[in-house]
């Protein structure tokens, strides 16, 4: 009985703050993410949840050779340094934020069109006893034409 | 009506006795494993192209605009399923990212009026306003601003579907903006200048999205208008499937000058004008089948 009613408190509070937090959310993706695009053109799609502390995020997308590509990687203030990587078709790791001080943007331009994966992550402050701190984490693509 | 539930279960509905500090501790080990549960939960986007990520591509590629391949916007007034309509908003704003970036100025704002009519009959709030079309007409020769605001629609489409749980009317947007543009890019191929076209090469660029576009309907699996659609694009599939790709290990390359990582690799491709023709019709029938 005691598990019902926590599984209903949990269900009801996650229903009445989804609205609330995706708004918080994507108003935050607007305001602290994409300005980080700059000069490069937002493609328009729009990439934001709300991750826990330890949580992973993963993201596909084909990247093509005539284009030039930044991407933006940023969460809310109260969360850790947000750590990303990206990996080719191969596995093989590409770029790490966590060697560049946790940059949150990365340009790159490729010599032939590719499919690769984006791996997110919340890095775990490892205080036991509190509860992990969650926070919304926005990823956005900037595209320009190659030179 | 919430906060009267809540506050009946944190009572536990007795009158609000005060619960046992075992019953506490009880608890805290369930928040724990409810943490956990949402530890393991992991988040996967799919991202296609945008619209005008692919109209983009489209003009890079050399290709010259052609009004008559867009979807007429008087045939708005035919679109009334959700189905239908979310198809269209993804189709429009590939027509209207096509006609930006050709500066096409008064079919711009023509085509962004469609798309406005499908995102209002979508429910979609505040994705493209009156004002958005004002700002549109008074910076019609700055394509820098046009694209922004392109791109802010777009935004402003996906974001509300996907935050009001409409995953898969989302999802549709997004197949039949990629569709528009594989559609508009077949049917500029120049047969005979196959051989080399960079437009080909593009066009071979997309079965490398083929996967990320059938696992993003996949997540919508079991609505009826996403399982059609998944016949379709299976169909689609099924023609890239013959094309063959191969591609050399990638090399990371920083580039001091230009403060940019070159990803180096060779690619080798094989699309035989049968092939092509396959693929040309394929995305036809799919296309014709979002805007008839």
């Amino acid at each position: 009985m005691r598990s019902v009613k926590i599984i209903l408190l949990v269900a009801i509070f996650v229903i009445a703050q989804n609205g609330y937090v995706n708004a918080q959310c994507k108003a935050f993706a607007k305001r602290d993410c994409l300005p980080e695009l700059a000069n490069y053109t937002h493609d328009g799609n729009y990439h934001a949840a709300v991750l826990v502390e330890g949580e992973e995020a993963e993201l596909y997308k084909t990247f093509y050779s005539d284009m030039e590509y930044r991407v933006a990687i940023v969460g809310e203030e109260k969360l850790p340094d947000i750590e990303f990587r990206v990996i080719d078709a191969n596995k093989n790791v590409l770029y790490s934020n966590k060697e560049k001080d946790f940059a949150k943007t990365w340009d790159f331009k490729l010599q032939s069109s590719q499919q690769l994966k984006l791996v997110v992550r919340v890095p775990s402050l490892n205080q036991s006893g509190q509860v992990p701190t969650s926070g919304c984490v926005a990823i956005m693509f900037g595209f320009k034409l190659k030179k | 009506m919430v906060l009267i539930l809540v506050a009946c279960l944190f009572a536990g509905c007795k009158g609000g006795k005060k619960a046992p500090q075992e019953d506490l501790e009880v608890e805290i080990k369930d928040n724990a494993e409810i943490l956990q549960d949402i530890k393991q939960a992991e988040r996967i986007f799919q991202a296609l192209p945008s619209p005008l990520e692919s109209a983009m591509l489209i003009k890079s590629a050399g290709a010259r605009f052609e009004e008559k391949l867009l979807n007429p916007v008087s045939n708005v007034k035919n679109y009334v399923t959700n189905k239908a309509m979310a198809l269209n908003l993804g189709v429009y704003t590939c027509d209207l990212s096509f006609a930006s970036l050709y500066e096409q100025t008064q079919l711009l704002i023509d085509y962004m009026n469609a798309a406005k009519k499908m995102a209002d009959g979508l429910g979609i709030l505040k994705a493209i306003e009156q004002e958005d079309i004002d700002k549109l007409e008074e910076n019609i020769n700055n394509s820098e601003v046009i694209m922004d605001i392109v791109s802010q629609t777009f935004m402003n489409s996906n974001s509300y579907l996907e935050d009001n749980g409409q995953p898969a009317t989302a999802a549709m947007v997004l197949v039949g903006g990629w569709i528009e543009g594989l559609y508009i890019s077949t049917q500029l191929v120049d047969m005979n200048d196959f051989n080399g076209n960079k437009l080909v090469g593009r066009i071979i660029d997309q079965k490398l999205s083929i996967d990320i576009l059938l696992n993003l309907l996949n997540s919508s699996k079991g609505n009826p208008a996403v399982d059609a659609l998944m016949v379709q694009v299976g169909k689609l599939k099924a023609v890239f499937d013959k094309i063959k790709i191969d591609t050399t290990p990638v090399r990371p390359e920083y580039d001091q000058t230009s403060k940019t990582t070159v990803l180096k690799s060779e690619i080798k491709t094989d699309m035989t004008k049968e092939v092509f023709l396959e693929l040309s019709k394929t995305v036809m029938e799919i296309r014709n089948s979002f805007v008839i």
